[in-house]
């Protein structure tokens, strides 16, 4: 289709509970959104057709806008003026989302390629099944047969090598004769990406037993991995397979002007995107109610990583669970009895809708929702790396340094655009608290900027870029994100009260800035997103922006919501373990961020 | 006029339920529609394909994977029998023989001259499904199960441990906000569901498990002692297939909260009837609450609509605080404001206003609030 026909477009998501919907216009040359509509999600009974949820979505829509988009049940096509779009789209994470199990031989090299594409596909990865990952045959037999996934994808060997690792994991694939989550009576689709010299061995045992696919080799030769047709499979199988199987899924394919996607595939889409467009290294996370994902290029590589049980609500407890009590409470400015904390989050737990009514519960939310995002964060570090298994040239410096292969791509220094997306950051009251949240969660170093998805169509704009990129990426820089501001933040410690930074700049209001800002400290600089000022930044003995201990940086600074951020709490951070002194420090601090009430 | 939806359990005097029964794979229904079955009548049967053992023959006898057929003593599809030979080389002459003994009984399911293995299927194992409540067989699914209908009394909890049981409803406590303390429980309470007040804890709860209790009905629990109880933090709430000797249902929360006087009340007057209960509890996308179930086929169900708390949210409905603060408390609507109003978190949020027993008032989230009955 080409670019110019394109003045209207809806896309809707359908999320497990709600569905969202928004509308974009073509308006004086540039798109903008126009509004966005949410009705509850009706895939399950007593409706059992999505359709139903999506058309009161879009319906919303259009009281909201004045803009007529349905005709009974059907969407108009094409656009003319007030009337009718030109794209319908939708994405979806309903019904529990897509859920794979991935095989490969070596655990570190083609199961975890395997892995990678499953995720950047939008799967929940359910178990990675390998010829070494310690577990006798008939314990990965039952595995697969208790976890009954929608999909397999099995991989292993490079094209060329020995066949018979990957025909052993084909062996233990048919035999646990696999049964899909939906629909009984179907055969589990498996896609087969390994070694191309055993297609025929692999279709001899699974043919038979699974709707078996075979696609290029992942992982071709070991210093390359190529997903793209493993992906590409994935999502067609999904459509036909998994969606075709959820109540009212084959009408809503009908509807749509592309493949519906994966709600976090399509996420991922757009986070790739915008780091390619404005070549930048970009971290993007997503917090939920039961899942947190997090999204990275670095190096022009994409990686996505689903932590399936860290989010606010439906998985909170397991929050507690992972990190520990005390890694909760230290970020508590009071104290609470263990057993009432440990209460109230069950109580959460169970009933995940409710919201916090005072400050001090609040707070509590705050403080676990940072603990999720760490650790998702340090799931996304060590999944996110280069190639295992590849050899390396090196020069005699780098032999003594022993850097092995597949270490991770994620640089905070060089992090560019930290981009928070989920209730907890995106509603929360002051912006200011999302800010503290994503600088405490992710620690970022030197110069990083800051923002949030405003209403979280990030999912929308995804299935959008795949089809029409000019609008999906104009709406995320307009409309999408807020920014918060830029943090600056000086990798190094010192003792409390030392010289940290100079800062020198001039605010747009002519206000001449030249301040020594101690260790321990954070500062604020009101500036809008429209301001950017040219900055001169010198770390103290010990300290480095960028570049060099010590060497000043010289840049411009853009600002936000929040505003120009700098963070002398110390690179790596630690927390004082004393009671007395942590409150005061996390008092002093949001305090310095006017992030609560007084 | 003020209206609202929230979500609320489930608590019904009288209704026709209706539960589906389904086998994990396809087998065979042994009832038929119209058949009445009790809570433990089998009601259809399948096997479950036997366990997989995998043996590397052509390693174990020093060949290549290629030579396997040569040395095979059975072939894809035969019986084979513990501890007999499935492979043989023939050796020099016929002697320095080596053998290759079936660690199982059951059938070859094939041979693989690529990897050398040969994989082995136990014996199936075979799995059925009972009815799990009193009542009428109303519908066949063929080759997986039946709907299985019956009237009577409905109750669902907001959390439970413990899968499927059975038991006469016995009440342990004098009120619905008395404590279920463990010398309130004796041995006459053996294969019993027993009803508490607001909470049990964990000596209460070793000691039902100890006695043989069926299940145990209260208002509330502490999340330390269900870490005891599961041996561990537990993560999600996805639960009913542990292995606890007791049911575990919990009809407000965790901590000490009175049950809801109707819940209590219902319960009461079933006192003596069987009750099938199951603690499975998913709260998650498609939702699984836990349940008791009291059939009661002798008294008429009433003419109207069954009251239950899934209707709208109304002023002079009842609700229960269910998030700090008052949480836990009772309550009725005096106002459902439209516009959004400030918390004290500074939320924009949409509220209500609520009249406590005690006459004091306050202005809540809508989210925090669940409509009861009673």
């Amino acid at each position: 289709m080409a670019n110019n026909t394109i003045n209207a477009i809806v896309a809707t998501d359908c999320g497990s509970t709600t569905t969202k919907a928004i509308l974009i216009k073509l308006v004086d040359g540039e798109y903008r959104l126009i509004v966005r509509g949410e009705a509850p999600t009706t895939v399950e009974a007593p409706f059992e057709d999505v359709t139903r949820g999506v058309l009161n979505a879009v319906r919303e829509v259009e009281e909201l806008s004045n803009h007529t988009i349905l005709d009974g049940e059907s969407f108009i096509h094409p656009n003319d003026g007030d009337r009718g779009v030109d794209l319908y789209l939708s994405t979806s994470s309903a019904g529990g989302g897509l859920q794979m199990m991935v095989a490969g031989v070596v655990k570190s090299m083609t199961a975890e390629s395997a892995q990678r594409a499953a995720l950047g596909a939008g799967a929940i990865v359910m178990d990675v099944l390998a010829s070494n990952d310690g577990r006798l045959p008939h314990e990965q037999i039952e595995r697969i047969r208790h976890l009954r996934p929608d999909m397999i994808l099995l991989s292993g060997g490079i094209d060329g090598g020995t066949i018979t690792h990957v025909v052993e994991l084909g062996q233990v694939i048919a035999a646990a004769d696999p049964k899909p989550r939906l629909g009984i009576g179907y055969n589990l689709p498996v896609i087969y990406a390994g070694n191309k010299d055993a297609t025929d061995e692999v279709s001899g045992m699974l043919e038979s037993k699974t709707s078996l696919y075979m696609v290029d080799n992942l992982r071709p030769v070991l210093e390359r991995e190529n997903l793209g047709p493993a992906r590409e499979k994935i999502h067609d199988l999904f459509m036909e397979h998994v969606m075709a199987q959820a109540p009212g899924y084959n009408k809503l394919m009908g509807w749509t002007d592309a493949p519906i996607m994966p709600t976090p595939g399509a996420v991922g889409s757009i986070i790739e995107t915008i780091a390619r467009r404005q070549e930048i290294e970009v971290v993007g996370v997503d917090i939920g109610g039961a899942t947190t994902d997090v999204f990275s290029v670095f190096q022009n590589t994409f990686n996505r990583t689903v932590s399936a049980n860290l989010g606010m609500s439906y998985s909170v407890s397991n929050v507690l669970a992972e990190a520990g009590i005390d890694n909760v409470m230290r970020w508590v400015p009071f104290k609470l009895p263990e057993l009432e904390v440990r209460n109230r989050i069950k109580n959460k737990m169970i009933r995940p809708t409710t919201v916090p009514q005072t400050l001090e519960d609040l707070k509590v939310e705050q403080a676990i929702a940072r603990e999720a995002l760490r650790l998702a964060f340090v799931q996304h570090k060590s999944f996110a790396v280069g190639l295992k298994g590849v050899q390396q040239e090196r020069t005699i410096s780098e032999a003594f340094t022993q850097s092995a292969s597949g270490e991770t791509l994620v640089n905070m220094r060089d992090l560019d655009l930290l981009v928070g997306s989920g209730g907890v950051l995106s509603h929360a009251p002051r912006r200011q608290q999302a800010a503290l949240m994503m600088a405490d969660a992710f620690l970022p170093e030197c110069i990083t900027r800051l923002a949030v998805d405003s209403i979280f169509m990030m999912p929308q704009l995804g299935v959008l870029a795949e089809v029409h990129e000019q609008s999906a990426t104009e709406v995320f820089e307009k409309d999408c994100l807020i920014h918060l501001g830029t943090l600056i933040a000086p990798v190094g410690t010192a003792q409390e009260g030392k010289p940290c930074v100079k800062v020198e700049m001039t605010l747009p209001d002519g206000t001449n800035v030249s301040d020594d800002i101690p260790y321990g400290e954070m500062v604020i600089y009101p500036m809008t997103v429209e301001d950017s000022v040219a900055a001169k930044l010198t770390p103290a003995r010990g300290f480095d922006l960028g570049e060099g201990v010590g060497k000043t940086l010289e840049c411009t600074l853009t600002g936000g919501v929040v505003g120009v951020m700098v963070d002398t709490r110390g690179r790596p951070f630690t927390l004082p373990t004393e009671e007395g002194e942590r409150v005061s420090k996390l008092e002093k601090w949001a305090k310095a961020f006017d992030a609560y009430p007084a | 006029m003020a209206h609202a939806y929230t979500p609320g359990l489930r608590v019904s005097e009288m209704t026709v339920l209706r539960k589906n029964r389904r086998l994990p794979i396809l087998g065979e229904v042994v009832v038929k529609k119209g058949d009445k079955v009790s809570s433990d009548a089998i009601i259809a049967r399948t096997h479950l394909p036997g366990n997989v053992q995998l043996v590397n023959v052509a390693s174990k006898l020093g060949l290549p994977p290629e030579d396997l057929p040569s040395v095979m003593l059975k072939k894809a599809g035969d019986t084979i029998e513990k501890g007999k030979p499935i492979a043989e080389t023939k050796g020099f002459f016929g002697l320095f023989r080596s053998a290759v003994n079936s660690p199982c009984d059951g059938s070859l399911e094939s041979i693989s001259t690529v990897t050398g293995q040969v994989i082995l299927r136990e014996p199936p194992t075979p799995i059925e499904v009972n009815a799990y409540v009193d009542g009428e067989v109303v519908e066949i699914f063929e080759n997986e199960g039946v709907a299985v209908e019956m009237q009577g009394s409905f109750i669902q909890g907001i959390f439970g441990v413990g899968g499927e049981r059975t038991g006469e409803i016995h009440v342990a406590v004098s009120g619905p906000d008395e404590k279920l303390d463990a010398s309130l429980l004796d041995d006459s309470m053996k294969g019993k569901v027993v009803i508490g007040g607001s909470h049990i804890d964990w000596e209460g709860l070793q000691k039902a498990m100890s006695i043989g209790i069926s299940g145990i009905v209260v208002g509330g629990f502490d999340d330390p002692d269900l870490k005891k109880l599961l041996g561990k933090d537990l993560g999600v709430a996805i639960t009913g297939s542990e292995d606890v000797a007791t049911t575990l249902i919990l009809t407000e929360g965790f901590g000490v909260i009175g049950m809801a006087g109707g819940t209590f009340a219902l319960l009461k007057s079933r006192e003596g009837h069987k009750a099938s209960i199951n603690g499975a509890t998913q709260i998650r996308a498609g939702v699984i609450r836990p349940e008791i179930v009291v059939p009661m086929p002798d008294l008429a169900l009433p003419s109207g609509e069954v009251a239950s708390s899934t209707a709208g949210l109304d002023t002079g409905s009842t609700i229960r605080v269910i998030r700090e603060p008052h949480f836990g408390r009772l309550g009725e609507v005096t106002g459902l404001p439209n516009e959004l109003q400030k918390m004290e978190s500074e939320s924009m949020v949409r509220v209500l206003s609520v009249r406590f027993s005690d006459g004091t008032e306050a202005t809540l989230p809508r989210a925090n609030v669940e409509m009861i009955e009673g």
